[in-house]
């Protein structure tokens, strides 16, 4: 037979592959090497990490190719790279660069208010960003491959993460206790594929690998991550931004390998030094949050 | 069924735990060195071998998994796993386990784009074996003791050396279960 490529076992397979790591943001070749001699599964190519995003303001768009490129020929683990939502066109980019995951992300400023990118018109896998269940299962409806909680990018706070995080797994615990009867309902109410719908309440699971995103700063908030069912973990401005990001970053690790060994956690957060600061949620303004951004 | 542990540091061994629990077996996630007891064999499965290498670090692993070997256990890797076991490790250079006398290269199709899906003549199974190879390894170089049970594109993509089987592809992502199954048929 012929080989196929691009087939959704490969896209969500390859996201298997990352289950239990870190994927950590990175802005150069050197953090991008920092990232993986501390034991990152994947790291994903940015211009400027999320917390500056926030303070810089304006708009942000793809990251420079020559800088994607220069960090794809320094290591050897996957390279990820953010579009905005629904610029299907830096999507190609990307996929024409050959990145290996592409993350149509709420952190750069959306190109589209209505429409996602078509993800099934692409041989690279995406992973997208959700706040609840209807949000996941309408972008694994788009072709997602893998999803991801959107938390709050760029603050430092997990509590936004925890929240989506909740929303996620307590919408798929429901669907599994409802009525043949009762689907098409929640269906309607979720604004979800009833497809898929009907195998989130057969399977207790997400079709795709679920990640979590969006505020980690310490070892604790990682595992704290696993426990509430994520798989993997990614890491923005959570190591840069603190003050020892190599210690940081291998603690990370650590912990969301060793998340229900709390020993090991303990080890490994201590002596880190200061974590990145920190924002309270409150005090950023409502139009200023990245996660209201996608549907 | 004998007793059956997936290392579980990083990458999909809850793919692997899923599929040897089809077969039947009750399959023991091992996160410390301390778990190897009482196995009679361990899947290292894909993942990112450089993560495993580098959570590997902080236990005796080597020293464990070479003393596992040497007192009759079996080992089965995939994908990072077959780069684990090799004796070198090429694109980049690393440290690997040693246990299959084996030169293998990382990345060797290309990146996540190349990755593919086939059909695979497997040796000792009755049936071809859809699998996935993704961001697959390659074997370059064979030691005389390594017998080969299965080829793609004239390379070669599961091997057998004694008690150590490796495959550059994934059985565990496609639900192609027989290959499981037949390991945990050779095992003791």
């Amino acid at each position: 037979m012929t080989d196929s490529i691009g087939t959704l076992r490969l896209k969500t397979g390859l996201a298997e592959m990352l289950k239990g790591g870190v994927i950590m943001d990175v802005t150069n070749a050197e953090q991008a090497r920092i990232a993986e001699d501390a034991g990152a599964c994947a790291v994903m190519a940015l211009e400027r990490v999320p917390s500056d995003i926030r303070r810089d303001g304006g708009v942000a768009r793809m990251t420079d190719p020559r800088i994607i490129e220069q960090i794809m020929e320094t290591v050897s683990i996957p390279v990820m790279a953010k579009c905005r939502i629904g610029h299907f066109t830096e999507a190609r980019v990307l996929e024409a660069m050959g990145v290996d995951y592409i993350d149509e992300s709420e952190v750069l400023t959306p190109a589209d208010e209505e429409f996602h990118v078509d993800k099934h018109a692409f041989t690279v896998p995406f992973v997208c960003g959700c706040r609840n269940l209807g949000e996941a299962l309408r972008r694994i409806g788009e072709g997602a491959a893998m999803i991801r909680t959107k938390g709050e990018a760029g603050t430092g706070n997990v509590v936004e993460a925890v929240r989506h995080m909740r929303a996620l797994m307590g919408g798929i615990r429901r669907l599994t206790i409802l009525g043949p009867e009762e689907l098409m309902a929640e269906a309607k109410n979720l604004g979800a594929p009833y497809e898929l719908v009907r195998m989130v309440a057969r399977d207790g699971k997400l079709p795709v690998p679920n990640f979590s995103a969006g505020g980690i700063a310490t070892p604790a908030d990682a595992a704290l991550m696993r426990a509430l069912g994520a798989e993997a973990n990614f890491v923005g401005s959570g190591i840069f931004k603190s003050q020892n990001p190599a210690l940081v970053a291998k603690a990370i690790v650590r912990a969301t390998t060793h998340w229900q060994d709390a020993k090991i956690v303990l080890e490994v957060s201590k002596g880190l030094g200061d974590p990145m600061k920190g924002i309270e949620i409150s005090t950023i303004p409502e139009a200023e949050r990245l996660q209201g951004r996608g549907w | 069924m004998p007793p059956v542990g997936v290392l579980a540091l990083q990458g999909d061994y809850d793919a692997h735990a899923k599929a040897l629990a089809r077969c039947g077996a009750a399959p023991l996630e091992i996160r410390r060195v301390a778990q190897l007891d009482g196995l009679a064999g361990l899947v290292i499965p894909g993942g990112e071998s450089s993560t495993l290498l580098n959570l590997m670090r902080d236990e005796p692993w080597f020293e464990a998994l070479r003393a596992f070997h040497a007192r009759g256990a079996s080992l089965f890797g995939t994908c990072a796993g077959a780069i684990l076991l090799s004796r070198e490790v090429r694109h980049p250079a690393q440290e690997s386990l040693a246990l299959l006398d084996a030169t293998i290269e990382r990345n060797a199709y290309g990146r996540q784009v190349d990755s593919f899906e086939t059909d695979l003549a497997v040796s000792v199974l009755a049936a071809p074996l859809g699998v996935a190879f993704i961001r697959a390894p390659r074997f370059v170089q064979l030691g005389a003791g390594v017998e080969v049970l299965a080829a793609h594109a004239d390379a070669p993509v599961l091997v057998r050396e004694g008690r150590v089987v490796a495959a550059t592809f994934h059985p565990e992502i496609t639900g192609a279960d027989d290959l499981h199954a037949w390991w945990l048929g050779t095992l003791a």
